[in-house]
């Protein structure tokens, strides 16, 4: 592309985003310290004060342990105190500090449906004493996903809606368009080969299926470290693990 | 029976007089103290009883289980002996807690006048010159005094006698008169004309807020809870009450929170007085406000939390925060969202899964023993076979606990399978001895 085109895209990027707003209400992005990831993202990062949605692929649409923990990591670096609401209580606390997220940092919310989770979500985004609020739904509709936005970006909070459904037929819920920011799914993938017995770090496929103002990526990358990043796998170079999660995704 | 048969049989008996003003001086301070800690709505039931109305009070304590243990253990921490009841109506909850024959009874709501038919006559608050006479006639449940024609007994011993039994089976209703602490600050309203609107309450409600905030700050104190009783045209009592974490004054701050729950208030044909007390308050000292021209400071995340809890309940938010043992089960204690408790450092190279099971669910799967991970297992009809594991990690029943644990012994294993899962798994027992556990091996958990 020559130099005079991408000017004049890229200023037309700017007229749009200024037209829909975008650029006004999300003034900073979070960036997840992966050039990789970064890249595919508008303005370089997470939008703070927006909506986000992660679910889990395959088994991981009913657990909800990997989308948990990216969740965990992305919300333990917006630096302040996070509240995660729940309905199914088998969250472990313990392992979210292996994410990052440590006990002093997050604040629990064990509600006892999920109207009155929505009805917590919107109230601690709006409130912005936050940084971040994580919920686990099963159902997010079109009207309170746009509420939810709403109320992230008059704050600047960030909320992650983790999406977690009782089976997995549910899940095909997924595919219905939400206000929300991005969404992504987190599948596990086998765990990068230790030289010894035992099990390394996690790895996952993430899949960045909506991106307001940015596109549609695949990435393969290794589970959160206790500062709540995540990693490029090391070893794309040979192709085996990215072939084999392509098969896992066709039997999935 | 009388005093000189009592001293022939205990030797060293002391003898006082009752003292029957100053028994009801004190319950008029424990009514104060359980207002304080419990309900807005409390009053003495004299001789011996206070009576508390606990409508939408007892979510604060876990339910209504819960308040009532919650009481009974704080009274005996204080040397009293408390029965408890607690029933639709006064009278049903008096009639059981002193003739129930246990120390804490709750009646289903409605089931009061099947656990009322068998108890003696005595339990209806009945004037002791009446007793004789209707233990004459042979009355000696409230059951038989019931199904009594009313007529011929209402003539002789006049309406009360029947006005007791309507107000214990509720047919009646029966106002409770609140105490009222005298150094609590108070601010009340008296409307010429019943009020019933929501949006007029909501602003008597705000006017309220901002009188009792001004009387605060004259004091220096900071208001813990607020009650707010709507006393209606037919003299019942509604009652909305906040709870802060810490002191609050904000005018602002607490009227939201006290409109957020005017929606449970009924105000039937209207509300004609609105008291608004803080019933519980601390010291609160002015804080100085460092000027700050730079970007806002973000508002103060305890104002959320009180939101959240008098909106769902205390129970239900709470900080995470781990105790020092190895079994997972035991491995979180709960507190609150303000409390600065520091858990007990967890060593971070054993990993912990995402999600954990509540009940360990067992799984059919094949290993040598004593410490290989299994190679393949099924669960929930499926197969999985494992790739690679990582383990044992072994832990031992806490047998200073409980006696069921003693030589007890876990040896978990991290399992990943060849989709990719990661699990938590264990075996109950160690693979040499016997007396460990049974073999059996179950899923524990599920890793990211």
């Amino acid at each position: 592309m020559p130099p005079a085109d991408a000017a004049v895209i890229s200023d037309l990027r700017q007229r749009i985003e200024r037209i829909g707003g975008i650029a006004a209400r999300t003034k900073t992005v979070l960036p997840f310290g992966v050039p990789g990831i970064d890249r595919r993202l508008p303005k370089g990062g997470l939008a703070l004060g927006a909506l986000h949605e992660v679910a889990g692929g395959a088994n991981g649409a009913v657990d909800g342990a990997a989308a948990a923990s990216f969740a965990a990591g992305i919300a333990a670096r917006t630096g302040g105190k996070v509240l995660w609401c729940y309905t199914q209580a088998d969250l472990f606390a313990p392992a979210l500090a292996q994410s990052g997220l440590t006990e002093e940092q997050v604040v629990f919310f064990e509600a006892k449906d999920e109207a009155s989770i929505l009805g917590c979500f919107e109230e601690a985004l709006r409130h912005g004493g936050l940084t971040a609020v994580v919920a686990e739904l099963a159902g997010l509709s079109r009207v309170s996903s746009h509420r939810l936005q709403l109320a992230a970006e008059t704050s600047g909070t960030m909320g992650l809606a983790v999406r977690r459904w009782r089976r997995h037929v549910d899940a095909r819920d997924f595919g219905n368009p939400t206000a929300a920011f991005t969404r992504w799914r987190v599948t596990e993938l086998n765990s990068a080969p230790l030289p010894v017995r035992g099990v390394g770090r996690a790895r996952w496929q993430l899949e960045l299926m909506r991106c307001r103002g940015g596109e549609s990526a695949d990435f393969e990358v290794e589970a959160c470290d206790a500062q709540g990043f995540i990693a490029l796998s090391s070893d794309l170079a040979d192709g085996s693990a990215a072939t084999e999660a392509w098969r896992h995704r066709a039997a999935s | 029976m009388p005093v000189a048969k009592a001293e022939s049989l205990f030797a060293d008996l002391v003898i006082m007089d009752a003292d029957l003003r100053g028994d009801e001086v004190g319950l008029e301070k424990l009514a104060i103290w359980a207002l304080r800690l419990y309900s807005p709505i409390v009053a003495t039931d004299t001789p011996d009883g206070l009576v508390l109305d606990i409508q939408g009070a007892a979510h604060l304590y876990g339910g209504e289980a819960g308040l009532i243990s919650d009481v009974i253990a704080r009274l005996a921490d204080l040397g009293i002996t408390a029965y408890a009841a607690l029933a639709d109506t006064w009278g049903a909850a008096h009639a059981l807690a002193r003739f129930g024959q246990k120390t804490t009874r709750i009646v289903e709501p409605g089931g009061q006048s099947d656990a009322l038919l068998k108890l003696p006559i005595a339990a209806l608050r009945l004037p002791a010159e009446m007793m004789p006479d209707l233990l004459l006639l042979g009355l000696d449940t409230i059951g038989e005094l019931a199904a009594k024609p009313r007529a011929p007994l209402t003539q002789s011993f006049g309406p009360k006698l029947f006005r007791r039994v309507d107000q214990a089976f509720g047919r009646l209703a029966e106002p409770i008169e609140p105490v009222e602490s005298p150094e609590l600050i108070s601010v009340q309203r008296i409307f010429a004309e019943p009020i019933g609107a929501p949006e007029t309450l909501e602003k008597y409600t705000r006017r309220l807020t901002d009188m009792i905030c001004d009387r605060m700050e004259e004091a220096g104190l900071g208001s813990r809870r607020l009650d707010l009783h709507y006393t209606r045209v037919d003299n019942r009592i509604e009652t909305i009450f906040v709870a802060t974490a810490k002191p609050v004054r904000d005018p602002k701050r607490l009227g939201r929170l006290l409109c957020d729950k005017i929606e449970t208030v009924d105000p039937g044909w209207g509300v004609d007085k609105m008291t608004l007390t803080a019933a519980f308050v601390e010291p609160l000292v002015p804080k100085q406000v460092v000027a700050q021209y730079s970007a806002p400071p973000r508002p103060d995340v305890e104002e959320l939390w009180d939101t959240i809890t008098n909106r769902y309940g205390r129970e239900s938010l709470y900080r995470a925060v781990s105790v020092a043992t190895d079994i997972p089960e035991r491995a979180v204690k709960r507190t609150s969202p303000t409390s600065t408790e520091v858990g007990s450092k967890r060593n971070a190279s054993y990993r912990r899964p995402q999600r954990i099971y509540r009940r360990p669910e067992p799984i059919l799967a094949l290993a040598a023993l004593p410490d290989h991970p299994p190679r393949a297992f099924t669960w929930r009809g499926q197969r999985y076979s494992v790739l690679c594991a990582d383990g044992p990690e072994r832990v031992r029943g806490e047998w200073w606990r409980n006696d069921n644990e003693k030589g007890k012994v876990r040896d978990y294993f991290i399992l990943e399978v060849d989709n990719g899962e990661r699990f938590w798994a264990f075996r109950a027992g160690d693979g040499q001895h016997e007396g460990t556990g049974s073999l059996k091996w179950y899923l524990h958990g599920k890793f990211d």
